[in-house]
């Protein structure tokens, strides 16, 4: 009798999610919703200038209103050397403002009271008195002759440049480019966007002075990371302090980074010993948390008529704000940017990125993203659909001549990665046919006869997903690993712990059929927990879609751990030796009488029952996982539009989204995954970016300003598949939580373009909103920048 | 509960002016001295923890606090808690009995129509408002219905085809089945 892996919840089971059972009676657990005894609220004041020095302050008011506790000021801060703390990428944030204010909103105080109304009241009674300084809004300002120093609080800071970096082969290419028949060029802006999950960030710190134990409830995607951080911030030993990152509302990288509010109140909780509950409004969190891209590209293509490209050429300028607070893997400056052109054979490339602060919020961080793939596969589909335009070549053929053949893995990238494996033209075909491309085609040179103007856009990527491997990939030191710990119990039910922290992607369902498909244990037999640092293993958390890829695979790797000990077991029960044991899903049985065998539920009571002489009890292990390689998913994606001459409004006709991240774990979960990444690739495209005034003042700041889709807005979407196995993850698996938000944008706007074709109009930066569209139309000019400070004029 | 009235104090301060406010939270009376600014997601989730009842983004716009209020849909971060006085109030927690789901909740976990759950009781209690009104409705007056509650998960698709499935249960025509795929 075998298992039916999909009955018990396997590997390709689209089960049902565990978690849903508490999140649709309402009984989540996430941040705010935890009370505990004797607990205290903080409200932060931030600044409203982008720029400005600070005089005084004066916290007398506040303190004057009942229920008031405590103001924390800069300086009170400094006093206990906490008014700066290191970022995760080797510099320093101002916790409280001392010197200066750095962009609007930055934190200056924060009031500590009985309720958060009365905390509300103590900020607005805090008198503050800046002298202002010029606001320093684009890196166009920043790097002008003269520009005001925002970082002077750094020694060795004598401009607002981060960092200046480079990658690939500059001899090489600048030969190719010399060689070529034809140079396509454009320039782009990625703009500035919020992550924006609807949970805003929190925490609640809990120090207890009778054991010196700081408890921490925190919005967090990595917890380990953050107790590392507090530890070295905080300077408390780091067994000493607990972080429990609860449910989460949604994360997309956005609760990443250390922030100054977390770190506030844990010192309020120290200094009241009370607990400090801080919970962000909307406006806070949009305007001082991390923002994702604002990047600026100068792009070229070298080509040859017969549409082969020869090298490509990238020049990055990224605007990070007033702190480079975001993770980066550190060597990797502006993360995998040079991931970009992964999925074509092109001879060389070469990318210099510069780092540039700016008084605007710290940003950068990697939304929904691997740490600047999203920016990279932009600009990379970008850059070929301008390339097929300028050869006057069919875009589809255009990428057909340049993909990476299947035959031709494992493959060098143009800037040095090794992909290893893919189908991208069997994607690329599947697509074209699901949209119907040649029948699109006809129709749009029909419908332009008409004066209707449709377009097709195209997106094909390969993005590195799952950081990473030892040798290359850290944070701050620490190697990007990632750990599972299973515990069978001797009734053969389960408990499994990751370094891995779901926020949506529904790990406590997943795991589980991991386990399932490794050891035969029903997935319901299961119970999955992650977030807790003082139960979970040591992990690097959950983001940059590493958590399959990483954890995912420690989670096999534990199980098979599990199941070598428990073949020693069988044997022992079945009285044979180990060599002659043999296994199917959940059962070891004696090689060659089938019929004669004992369960993985039977092994396990036995480890607690019955062990062989010389044998450890118990069934438990754990496993930490250096995965060798990135995972390498593929995703071709297509969008008919329609554009309207008259307003510049454009309609989504149908997105076709054709996704190959090897082997499914929960094929659902999975398509879930890719709409919701196909969501917010139509937002980037269609309306949702944060900008700035001259002023440096921030207008996305609610989401009055700030667009994001609803449901009238988002398009339905077509998904189809492919399958080509990863060659080195355990289970085959890849990466998908951000291929459709990574690659999805390109589509969108390439079909935006594709429409605007032969009105001399090369591109439009995002996101595209009709007035930028209809301008472009009327003047037929490009129309670039952040609106509404333009740099084009 | 056995009492059928009780009292929580929300605010700590003797000082400050405080209004009593009776409301029936999923049928049952509960009562609070309040002060006058408190806001209704605050009540329900401070006071009477319930705090099934998010509160997403201040504004009126993401929608998470929504909840009835004499059955029609109110984003309770805008709705004053004294503004409910003598009024019923229908929370996530009040779909379903002790014994069983509501069909909406049931048509969310099976159509992978959430992801971290935070939009998911106001998006539900949408839903409730409109399956209430119009048991039969179409595609696009799902998508209507639910544009004043925001998701970052989803991305819709599935949240519709869970309100369309809850539909068609609620009906009785032809209730779906639960495709039995390990659970």
């Amino acid at each position: 009798m075998t298992l039916d892996e999909i009955k018990i919840g396997g590997l390709g089971a689209s089960r049902r999610r565990v978690e849903d059972n508490r999140f649709i009676r309402g009984t989540g657990n996430y941040v705010d919703d935890v009370v505990l005894p004797g607990m205290l609220y903080m409200e932060i004041l931030r600044s409203p200038l982008a720029h400005a020095k600070i005089t005084s302050i004066d916290t007398s008011a506040a303190y004057a209103i009942p229920g008031v506790r405590m103001v924390m000021t800069g300086e009170m801060m400094a006093a206990r050397n906490l008014a700066w703390m290191p970022t995760l990428s080797y510099d320093t944030q101002a916790v409280l403002a001392t010197d200066k204010v750095r962009f609007q909103g930055q934190e200056v105080c924060a009031v500590i009271a009985d309720d958060p109304y009365i905390a509300r009241d103590g900020v607005e009674a805090i008198v503050v008195k800046y002298e202002p300084l010029p606001p320093v809004v684009n890196p166009e300002q920043a790097l002008a002759p003269g520009a005001p120093l925002i970082r002077d609080d750094k020694v060795n800071q004598h401009d607002n440049v981060v960092f200046d970096w480079e990658v690939g082969d500059r001899d090489g290419t600048d030969q190719a480019f010399a060689n070529a028949d034809l140079i396509s060029e454009i320039d782009m802006h990625y703009p500035r966007s919020h992550p924006s999950p609807i949970e805003t960030c929190g925490s609640i710190a809990d120090y207890d002075r009778a054991t010196s134990k700081l408890t921490v409830y925190m919005t967090s995607q990595a917890p380990h990371i953050i107790r590392a951080a507090v530890s070295l911030v905080a300077e408390i030993p780091e067994h000493m302090i607990r972080i429990i990152a609860p449910d989460l509302g949604g994360g997309f990288g956005n609760k990443v980074p250390v922030y100054p509010g977390y770190v506030a109140s844990i010192l309020a909780s120290i200094l009241l010993e009370r607990p400090v509950k801080w919970i962000e409004d909307k406006t806070s969190n949009l305007i001082s948390t991390g923002f994702g891209r604002d990047v600026y590209l100068k792009g070229q293509m070298a080509l040859r008529n017969d549409g082969k490209i020869l090298a490509v050429r990238m020049h990055t300028d990224s605007d990070h704000g007033a702190f480079f607070s975001d993770a980066q893997p550190s060597k990797f400056k502006i993360g995998l940017m040079h991931s970009a052109f992964a999925c074509y054979d092109i001879p060389s490339a070469h990318l210099t990125a510069r780092g540039i602060y700016t008084n605007k919020a710290p940003g950068g961080v990697a939304y929904r993203c691997s740490f600047r793939v999203t920016e990279a596969m932009f600009f990379q589909e970008r850059m070929v659909q301008a390339a097929a335009d300028e050869l006057g070549m069919d875009q589809a053929e255009f990428r057909r001549v340049n993909l990476v053949r299947d035959d031709d893995f494992p493959h060098r990238t143009p800037f040095g990665f090794l992909t290893d494996s893919g189908q991208y033209e069997k994607c690329l075909n599947m697509g074209l046919e699901a949209i119907g491309y040649e029948d699109f085609l006809a129709q749009k040179e029909e419908a332009k006869q008409r004066g209707r103007l449709l377009g097709i856009g195209i997106s094909t990527m390969t993005e590195p997903l799952g950081a990473g491997n030892s040798r290359e990939y850290d944070i701050l030191g620490i190697k990007m690993f990632d750990s599972a710990e299973l515990r069978v119990h001797m009734t053969g039910k389960a408990i499994l712990r990751t370094g891995a922290k779901s926020q949506g992607q529904g790990h406590e369902t997943t795991w589980a059929q991991i386990v399932a498909h490794e050891l035969g244990i029903p997935a319901e037999d299961i119970v999955v927990e992650e977030g807790d640092t003082d139960t979970a293993p040591f992990g690097m958390g959950t983001y940059a879609s590493r958590s399959t890829p990483v954890a995912g695979a420690a989670v096999s790797m534990v199980s098979r751990k599990i199941r070598a000990k428990a073949r020693k077991i069988a044997a022992h029960l079945l009285e044979v030796s180990d060599e002659d044991i043999e296994w199917e899903l959940g059962r070891f049985y004696v090689r060659g009488a089938q019929d004669r065998g004992v369960t993985i539920q039977e092994c396990a009571m036995a480890a607690y029952s019955n062990v062989p002489d010389g044998m450890e009890p118990g069934l438990e292990n754990n496993a930490y996982y250096d995965p060798p390689n990135l995972t390498w998913p593929f995703a071709c994606y297509i969008a008919t539009v329609e554009v309207d001459p008259e307003t510049g409004v454009w309609d989504v006709l149908r997105v076709v989204a054709v996704d190959d991240c090897g082997v499914r774990i929960n094929p659902m979960i999975v398509e879930g995954q890719i709409m919701g990444g196909l969501t917010e690739a139509y937002a980037m495209a269609n309306m949702q970016f944060i900008t700035f005034d001259e002023a440096g003042n921030c207008v996305g700041s609610n989401y009055m300003d700030y667009l994001l889709p609803t449901a009238w807005e988002t398009p339905g979407f077509e998904l189809h598949e492919v399958v080509t196995p990863c060659p080195h993850h355990p289970i085959g698996a890849k990466g998908i939580g951000e291929c459709a938000t990574v690659g999805g944008p390109a589509a969108f706007v390439n079909a935006v373009m594709d429409a605007l074709k032969g009105t001399g109009v090369r591109n439009i930066d995002m996101p595209l909103l009709p007035d930028r569209v209809y301008e472009a139309l009327q003047t037929g000019q490009n129309i670039s920048g952040a609106p509404p400070v333009r740099t084009d004029g | 509960m056995t009492s059928l009235f009780e009292e929580v104090a929300v605010t700590t301060d003797d000082n400050v002016a405080v209004t009593r406010v009776n409301v029936r939270v999923n049928g049952e009376r509960r009562a609070a001295d309040v002060e006058p600014r408190l806001l209704l997601a605050h009540l329900l989730r401070n006071g009477f923890r319930l705090t099934g009842t998010h509160t997403g983004c201040d504004t009126t716009n993401c929608g998470a606090c929504t909840v009835l209020l004499d059955g029609q849909p109110v984003k309770s971060c805008t709705v004053f808690a004294v503004q409910a006085n003598n009024h019923d109030v229908t929370t996530v927690e009040g779909l379903a009995t002790a014994s069983e789901l509501h069909p909406i909740q049931e048509g969310f976990k099976d159509e992978h129509g959430l992801q971290c759950g935070f939009c998911t009781p106001g998006m539900m209690l949408s839903a409730k408002a409109l399956l209430d009104e119009n048991p039969d409705p179409t595609e696009d007056e799902v998508r209507w219905a639910l544009s004043g509650n925001l998701c970052r998960c989803t991305g819709y698709q599935n949240i519709v085809k869970a309100v369309l499935w809850a539909a068609q249960k609620m009906r009785g025509d032809a209730p779906p089945q639960i495709e039995e795929e390990g659970n």
